[in-house]
């Protein structure tokens, strides 16, 4: 039997619904799982994607002509019904569920299983053909408690206060920074944001997500929070002039690939707290079990490893392929940010 | 084991050296003298044991983890480090950090292996995974596999062991050399104050030139008068300190390592010395009053023991620019002139010590043509110091510039990619590229160095995506990416496919805007060598 939906040179394409997932180039219809800049594309003719991501989709994207949906709510596209539903990546991330026929594929765009404040959590939606990401598809991927971690980012912070430094705290600006911004705790000090960081939380707070203060990090906020603010900015900042006005400071970066000590040392940072908005070596598996999914789709990340090893478990799994990174037209500041980890 | 892994993990994570020192203090202050004694040990680089084969500890690390062997190799790729590999695929650990104090840790679990089968060992293993986290088992790793490093210099330790016990640096330098035994009595006479083993062999911080485009006005300009400047070649070879005390030789490079024995020859000449001196110089391979390639000088760098048979595959000598210290008595303040006639009269008749030769010099633009010349004349450029000037400590800027001939170039294709090592483990950070040869691209170089971060991680995932071959580490890519290539010199090499081999070798410019066509070619690259070739 044909796959509902398939690899292309576009992206992902649901033939008997007529359209696309996450296209990397303009398609006539195009369904958004998330704003990240590597799964929302500009210059398609229509999208559709979750109510709860609007703000932060059009933050990203600008004008464009959009359709959005609750979670859950169904629509009728060509032969085939679908649905989004919590993805737990980032706010209004979504999983894309198709039916056709009584059969069900469900594509979960990037997806963590973690509790995450500043969104809803991922929902099990159990299918027949289930496309997953595996980014962190290796078994040394496997996350720590988020709370203790967030614990161990407010005692470093603590930390730096009584030694009269700042705080940086490197995360991608969109999802990640916010997920951070919940889980400090502001009784320690003040928070500044990166202007990139800024725009993207204030999109956050106006679709009704509960956020600390924050102020820009504009030299005067600098100057008078000094020795004590905890400044979250986007990777790219560091190593850039701008970080020369915070000084002293003690520097950290929040990513899953902190996982590993050469990526920490690599970054030359501080701190390395493994912080993930994608799914662990578990939680990928936990997830493929459980919605009982007779075929296995896997995409970005260790494709080769993770496809591998479900086949040996006796899993029938194939890779979708997806796009040269090398060939990304995007621009570095935005591929930067397009990789969210 | 907690507090040994806490001051690996401050180690880890600082970025300073005045916290790692700050780290080490705080362990050797607090540490009972039993645990600093084998802290001490391996922090110095000192292998405790017979490393167990690492076969045998994935094979472990897979049944306890209950992975397929292919994937724990598939993750070692990735994270680089097997020792952190295998910290990480085995089962989440039970219990927290061990409290199990280090020398126990060390002659309990450790020392014993050695003397068991491999059932016992495996039993003794997987024990020891049950009782460690993850850091501690990262640690584990590292001490059985005998390769424990952390980014922490003998220098360093002992520097803070000096400010722990209140002595002289370089009397704690000396203290810790050769053979010592990790006890907590040893540990104890390390710390004391007096010691009666301590000499002198230490060596003058060395004098470092700075490039001339930090010159006042961004070159020679700045500096005045040619006239108030003394000119000599910047050789390209190691930098060492000989000294000469009673009688006895040392010779230090400028990593304040002693090599001493991989220089015998030098170490001779300089016992036959009339009088006690130390000379500030430079080792190079060298015949009949010119240098050879560093290549040469290099193969007798990668041995552990010279033997005698290289000598004349490899001669070398010592050329000599400074003397420091003369009968005991420091002369670095003395004025440049002064210290060369003393360093005339020290090595005179001497073939191995050959004082560095003045070159005459009118003015700026006549330097200028020298250092555009260098390469024909195997050296790297010109050194400009101050006449009248004492010999300064460290980089202080004035003095001394180092001139260095502009850099030759090539723009080619990356070819095959390969992960690095360190700080760069699991990522691809060392790139094999290859110039067009009849329509193939032929590989000329190897480099690693000259992109920004952000750059090796594109690069990287790019890799990633466009392999098209693997042979073990090593990945055949698409050829697309172009690389502005600089190096210091090019040379025939019968090693090389492409019969050129190039030195210090590192990418310039990533060229996004070149097309592989535009690459340069083998037949230009041996135009090159029969320029400036050696
Ligand atoms: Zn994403
Ligand atoms: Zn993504």
């Amino acid at each position: 039997m044909d796959d509902l939906i398939r690899a292309t040179d576009r992206g992902l394409y649901c033939e008997a619904g007529g359209f696309y997932i996450d296209p990397w180039r303009p398609v006539d219809r195009a369904v958004i799982t998330h704003a990240h800049a590597d799964h929302a594309r500009p210059g398609s003719k229509r999208y559709i994607a979750s109510r709860a991501g609007e703000r932060v989709l059009r933050h990203r994207l600008g004008d464009l002509s959009l359709e959005t949906f609750d979670y859950g709510e169904p629509l009728d596209m060509g032969k085939v019904k679908v649905s989004l539903h919590p993805a737990g990546h980032l706010l209004g991330s979504s999983q894309v569920r198709v039916e056709h026929d009584g059969r069900v594929c469900v594509v979960t765009g990037d997806y963590k299983t973690d509790a995450d404040p500043t969104c809803e959590p991922f929902e099990l939606v159990p299918c027949d053909h289930l496309i997953t990401e595996c980014t962190f598809g290796l078994p040394i991927y496997r996350w720590p408690d988020p709370q203790k971690l967030f614990d161990d980012i407010n005692a470093w912070w603590r930390g730096n206060v009584e030694a009269g430094k700042n705080s940086v705290i490197f995360a991608y600006a969109l999802g990640k920074a916010q997920r951070v911004l919940a889980g400090l705790d502001p009784s320690i000090g003040p928070i500044l944001a990166h202007g990139a960081v800024d725009g993207l939380t204030r999109a956050y707070r106006e679709s009704g997500v509960d956020l600390p203060p924050t102020r820009h990090a504009s030299a005067e906020a600098v100057k008078e929070t000094k020795g004590s603010a905890m400044v979250i900015a986007p990777p790219s900042a560091n190593g850039t002039a701008w970080m020369k006005k915070l000084r002293p400071c003690s520097t950290a970066m929040a990513s899953g690939w902190m996982a590993v000590r050469g990526r920490r040392r690599f970054r030359s940072v501080d701190r390395g707290f493994v912080l993930s908005d994608h799914a662990d070596w578990d939680g990928l598996h936990q997830t493929i079990r459980d919605t009982g999914a007779k075929r296995i789709g896997v995409t970005h990340g260790y494709v080769d490893a993770m496809s591998r090893f479900l086949n040996e478990q006796g899993v029938e799994t194939h890779v979708v392929p997806t796009r040269f990174e090398g060939e990304s037209d995007a621009s570095d500041a935005e591929r930067q940010e397009s990789e969210p980890q | 084991m907690k507090r040994f892994t806490r001051l690996f993990l401050e180690l880890d994570a600082s970025t300073g050296t005045l916290d790692k020192v700050d780290a080490l203090k705080r362990y050797f202050r607090e540490a009972p003298p039993e645990d600093a004694a084998w802290a001490l040990a391996v922090l110095s680089g000192n292998k405790l044991m017979r490393a167990i084969n690492s076969r045998r500890l994935r094979q472990w690390a897979s049944e306890e983890s209950g992975l397929p062997p292919w994937l724990i190799s598939e993750c070692y790729g990735v994270v680089g480090d097997l020792s952190e590999t295998l910290a990480l695929v085995l089962p989440k650990p039970q219990a927290d950090a061990s409290d199990e104090p280090l020398h126990r840790v060390v002659t309990q679990r450790l020392l014993p292996l050695e003397h068991m089968s491999e059932s016992q060992q495996r039993a003794s293993v997987t024990d020891s995974w049950r009782q460690f986290n993850r850091d501690q088992r990262f640690l584990f790793h590292k001490l059985l596999s005998a390769t424990f490093r952390v980014g922490v210099s003998a220098k360093l330790v002992s520097r803070a062991l000096a400010e722990v016990a209140e002595i002289d640096p370089a009397v704690m330098a000396h203290r810790l050399m050769g053979a010592w035994r990790p006890t907590a009595d040893n540990y104890r006479a390390l710390l004391a104050s007096e010691n009666d083993a301590d000499r002198r062999n230490q060596p003058y911080p060395f004098y470092l030139a700075s490039p001339i485009a930090e010159a006042p006005d961004g070159g020679p300009a700045g500096l005045g008068d040619a006239d108030g400047w003394a000119f000599e070649w910047k050789w390209d070879g190691i930098r060492a300190q000989l000294i000469r005390r009673d009688g006895e030789v040392f010779i230090w490079s400028r990593g304040e390592e002693l090599v001493t024995h991989t220089f015998p020859e030098i170490a001779a000449a300089a016992g036959q010395l009339g009088r006690d001196v130390v000379l500030d110089g430079e080792v190079l391979a060298w015949e009949d009053g010119r240098p050879l390639p560093f290549s040469l000088l290099q193969r007798r760098l990668n041995r552990k023991r010279v033997e005698m048979s290289l000598f004349p595959e490899a001669p070398i000598a010592m050329v000599v620019y400074d003397l420091l210290e003369w009968e005991g008595r420091d002369v670095r303040g003395e004025a440049i002139e002064q210290r060369w006639a003393m360093l005339e009269e020290a090595t005179a008749g001497e073939t191995l010590l050959i004082p560095s030769e003045r070159v005459s010099v009118s003015n700026w633009d006549e330097a200028q043509s020298l250092v555009a010349g260098a390469r024909d004349r195997g050296v790297e450029g010109l050194m400009v110091k101050r006449l009248g000037s004492a010999y300064g400590v460290g980089r202080k800027r004035g003095d001394w510039w180092k001139w260095k001939v502009d850099p030759l170039s090539v723009d080619a294709v990356m070819v095959q990619a390969q992960t690095g090592s360190g700080k760069r483990a699991g990522l691809f950070t060392d790139y094999t590229f290859g110039v067009w040869d009849n329509g193939e691209l032929v590989p000329v170089a190897k480099a690693y160095s000259g992109l920004t971060h952000e750059e090796i991680e594109q690069v990287d995932r790019w890799v990633r995506n466009n392999t098209v071959q693997r042979h073990g580490p090593v990945r055949a890519v698409r050829p697309e990416l172009v690389f502005e290539l600089h190096f210091e010199a090019i040379a025939a090499s019968k090693r090389h496919k492409s019969g050129i081999a190039v030195r210090f070798p590192r990418m310039a410019r990533w060229r996004r805007d070149k097309p592989i066509q535009e690459a340069d070619t083998l037949e230009s690259m041996k135009a090159m060598l029969a320029r400036y070739g050696r």
